[in-house]
């Protein structure tokens, strides 16, 4: 045991938070410091910007393009990252369909997919959830049949996030409908989005954006090649990818980024003829939140180091079910005070005519995008997993009830 | 940063656990209370045999030379069943004062006694005026002829009665609230002068009111330099409340498991009250609860080394902030999930609450910190 960060630690992190300072281009960063989610040009620019370096393909081995670093310095890379901000590394790629084809894919498949999901040049999107299937994903009803050497894809699937970018698609389908326990039926396929059946409908969430979509299957062909791991074990893929290494889930580079947003607005906002940042109650709510940012930080490190030293064991880490869960906390919370901050300033919807109308204001409009960010993030409880699933899996994997 | 402990930490908190297990039963422990010195000296000489009473010392000191790392391992363990001798003010407050502070005569003098289990100790610094404040001194020390009197009295001295020696902190200079002017002396606890007043802690340990009158001290017992105890009272409550969060997790560690163990076994409405989602996701918080105190525990050892004294305060305060909101969840929580029997005395669970209590308030609460960390935010 030994609880300080050691001299190449600090090193790098130094040497990351330099990298993206020279590198990020400047028009990302002035957007998303003002509070706005990236736009795609900006995540593939970025996405490819670090792959150039050896970065972006995180957490896989040296032969696929990974960096091969330890797990404190993925979690320094992507705090540093975050905290820029810069656009994240489109985590479908990255932590999601990447270590899948490394555990489960064929050579052809990881040949085929690995590169192009490491430098952006395929987007890929998740087919989990359906309307009748949200935190139950096992009651997906989406269907495939085998039709000589292809399936069938007939179904729906909802809150496809990015939906509308993307290249491609893994899909969890059932292939047997007849099977005795509902998750021996399912099987994990890769889907082009541009085959013949497939249609994507918008939906706009909330803080007015379209991160969102319904996708539509209709008699889609899909080579059985494009199959991963065995038909019907398509569960164990999901549980895989679900629970496999979740580092970053807890997105804390992100809570600091809204906090550092919050106080620098609080700089010039008015509070009993004062600026807001000398109000006693608003700093106080702020160190109670770098306190639980840093209590998370820890557990973080923890976790992702265990992980990294249990490598081989293939079993998902109920312990990141507390980075889940006190990380999307922390996320509302930190957003939230970013919203509490702008008041007034954060109800008018920075839209064109508002952005036309003004001149640049920068306050006003990260007071407008922070609202955005707060309305968003209420889904981080939902989605991955609702915070209660997770509380549930806390319930049996760690306690034994 | 490794979290790993290493094979000669897990065999320390093996040989510590062993021994407590076979010791520190709460019936046990119920026993050891009831001892005139509200704890056992048979236990106290087993401290030292195995070398914890030297643990953070050097080895030249008799000591085990461990880190901060080893007593928070240690500290924990104690969490566990509730220690009650007096290894925290011997080891931990007055240990690290004379390691921070001490001649190289006062070490070779006092270490080697503490760690050979013969010399107990007390950090007597608290006045009752003071609350958190730790400036606020106002017990004097002038000087006469070629030594001090020391005049002013100190209260809530964890284990002040079981003390054979005490570290006090006086003015020698300065009005009360100035940092400047603070100095630390040795005393000897039965000097002409000294009268203590014990009692029982509401965490089942002893403490002591300390009242001093003309004590005479000499220039050999003055610890550190005279007028500049604070940074070295400021070091010795770091490294106690590094101590304590760990003795912290091993408390939420121990209630947490009991109130696990009575979910799966009190039966109401015909189910074990473990088989409710309601229950279940309260266990799940505390549980979290306990893990990210876990990690501020590890953040005030991590700390207590840092030779940049403001990030170190800082870090120690987080640390302070976040182990005290757990320990709290976890203690109310556990209260709460036993229901009735949680509520007596017979029934160890709110004795852990109790000593959980009593730490959050050793050396400043939550809110305290949080309001120190509240001026620094811009």
């Amino acid at each position: 045991m030994d609880l300080r960060f050691t001299p190449e630690e600090l090193a790098f992190r130094e040497e990351v938070r330099t990298f993206i300072r020279e590198n990020l281009p400047a028009d990302t960063r002035d957007h998303m410091k003002l509070g706005h989610p990236p736009r795609k040009e900006d995540t593939v620019r970025w996405q490819r910007i670090l792959n150039a370096k050896g970065w972006a393909a995180m957490s896989w081995p040296k032969e696929w393009g990974g960096p091969g670093w330890t797990a404190i310095q993925k979690m320094i890379f992507l705090e540093e990252n975050l905290m820029a901000p810069a656009p994240e590394l489109l985590s479908f790629n990255i932590t999601m369909l990447g270590p899948v084809l490394l555990h489960f894919g064929t050579e052809e498949q990881k040949k085929r997919f690995l590169p192009r999901a490491a430098n952006l040049d395929d987007w890929w999107c998740q087919g989990f959830s359906e309307p009748g299937a949200g935190s139950d994903l096992a009651s997906l009803k989406t269907a495939a049949k085998l039709d000589g050497d292809h399936y069938v894809v007939n179904g729906q699937k909802i809150w496809t996030s990015t939906a509308h970018n993307a290249d491609w698609c893994f899909l969890l389908v059932r292939t047997d409908p007849n099977a005795r326990k509902r998750q021996e039926g399912i099987s994990f396929l890769l889907v082009d989005m541009k085959t013949p059946g497939i249609t994507v409908r918008p939906i706009i969430s909330i803080d007015g954006g379209h991160h969102l979509n319904e996708v539509f299957f209709d008699d889609v062909r899909v080579p059985v090649e494009m199959r991963i791991y065995a038909e019907n074990k398509g569960w164990d893929v999901a549980k895989y990818l679900l629970g496999n290494e979740r580092t970053g889930i807890a997105r804390l580079g992100k809570s600091r980024e809204r906090v550092s947003a919050a106080v620098a607005m609080a700089h010039e906002v008015n509070f009993g003829g004062k600026p807001l940042i000398e109000d006693q109650a608003f700093r106080q709510r702020v160190a109670q939140l770098q306190v639980d940012m840093k209590a998370l930080e820890i557990t973080q490190y923890r976790v992702v180091s265990a992980y990294d030293k249990a490598k081989g064991a293939g079993k998902p880490d109920p312990l990141s079910s507390v980075l889940k869960v006190k990380g999307t906390e922390l996320l509302q919370a930190t957003s939230e005070l970013a919203v509490d901050v702008a008041g007034p300033n954060a109800t008018p919807i920075w839209a064109q005519e508002l952005a036309a109308m003004n001149e640049p204001d920068e306050l006003m409009e990260a007071g407008s995008a922070g609202t955005g960010s707060y309305l968003m993030l209420r889904a981080a409880s939902i989605y991955g997993g609702t915070n209660e699933i997770q509380k549930n899996i806390l319930t049996k994997a760690v306690l034994g009830l | 940063m490794d979290f790993e402990p290493s094979d000669d930490q897990r065999l320390l908190v093996e040989s510590v656990t062993r021994m407590l297990s076979d010791t520190y039963g709460f019936a046990q422990r119920k026993g050891y209370m009831a001892l005139p010195e509200g704890y056992s000296s048979a236990i106290w000489s087993q401290f030292a045999e195995q070398g914890l009473l030297g643990l953070p010392f050097a080895e030249e000191y008799g000591g085990f030379g461990g880190s901060a790392q080893e007593v928070m391992l240690v500290m924990q363990a104690f969490g566990r069943v509730l220690v009650l001798e007096p290894y925290f003010p011997t080891v931990v407050l007055a240990g690290t004062a004379i390691n921070v502070a001490g001649s190289a005569d006062q070490r070779s003098a006092l270490l080697p006694a503490i760690a050979e289990g013969s010399l107990k100790m007390g950090f007597a610094h608290n006045e009752r005026q003071a609350r958190y404040d730790l400036t606020d001194v106002v017990t004097t020390a002038k000087r006469n002829g070629s030594g001090w009197l020391l005049d002013g009295s100190k209260t809530v001295v964890a284990h002040g009665e079981a003390a054979d020696k005490l570290v006090v902190s006086a003015r020698t200079g300065g009005d009360r609230y100035d940092e400047a002017g603070i100095t630390l002396f040795l005393v000897d606890a039965t000097a002409s002068g000294v009268a203590r007043r014990g009692y029982l802690s509401r965490d089942d340990t002893r403490a002591a009111d300390i009242s001093l009158s003309n004590v005479s001290v000499s220039d050999a017992d003055v610890l550190g330099e005279v007028g500049r105890g604070l940074p070295v009272i400021q070091r010795v409550i770091e490294a106690g409340i590094a101590a304590t969060a760990g003795e912290t997790v091993g408390a939420m560690e121990a209630m947490n498991e009991m109130t696990l163990e009575y979910s799966k076994t009190r039966v109401q409405f015909g189910n074990p009250i473990g088989s409710y989602q309601v229950v279940q996701h309260r266990l799940a918080d505390m549980f979290m609860a306990q893990e990210q105190g876990r990690s501020m525990a590890m953040l005030a050892t991590m700390s207590i080394d840092n030779p940049d004294a403001g990030k170190r305060a800082h870090d120690i305060a987080m640390a302070k902030v976040g182990i005290g909101q757990a320990g709290r969840y976890v203690s109310q929580s556990a209260v709460q999930m036993h229901g009735g029997i949680g509520m007596t005395e017979e029934y160890a669970v709110g004795h852990y609450f109790r000593r959980c209590m009593v730490i959050e308030r050793l050396f400043g609460d939550p809110a305290y910190y949080l309001a120190k960390l509240a001026a620094e935010v811009g």
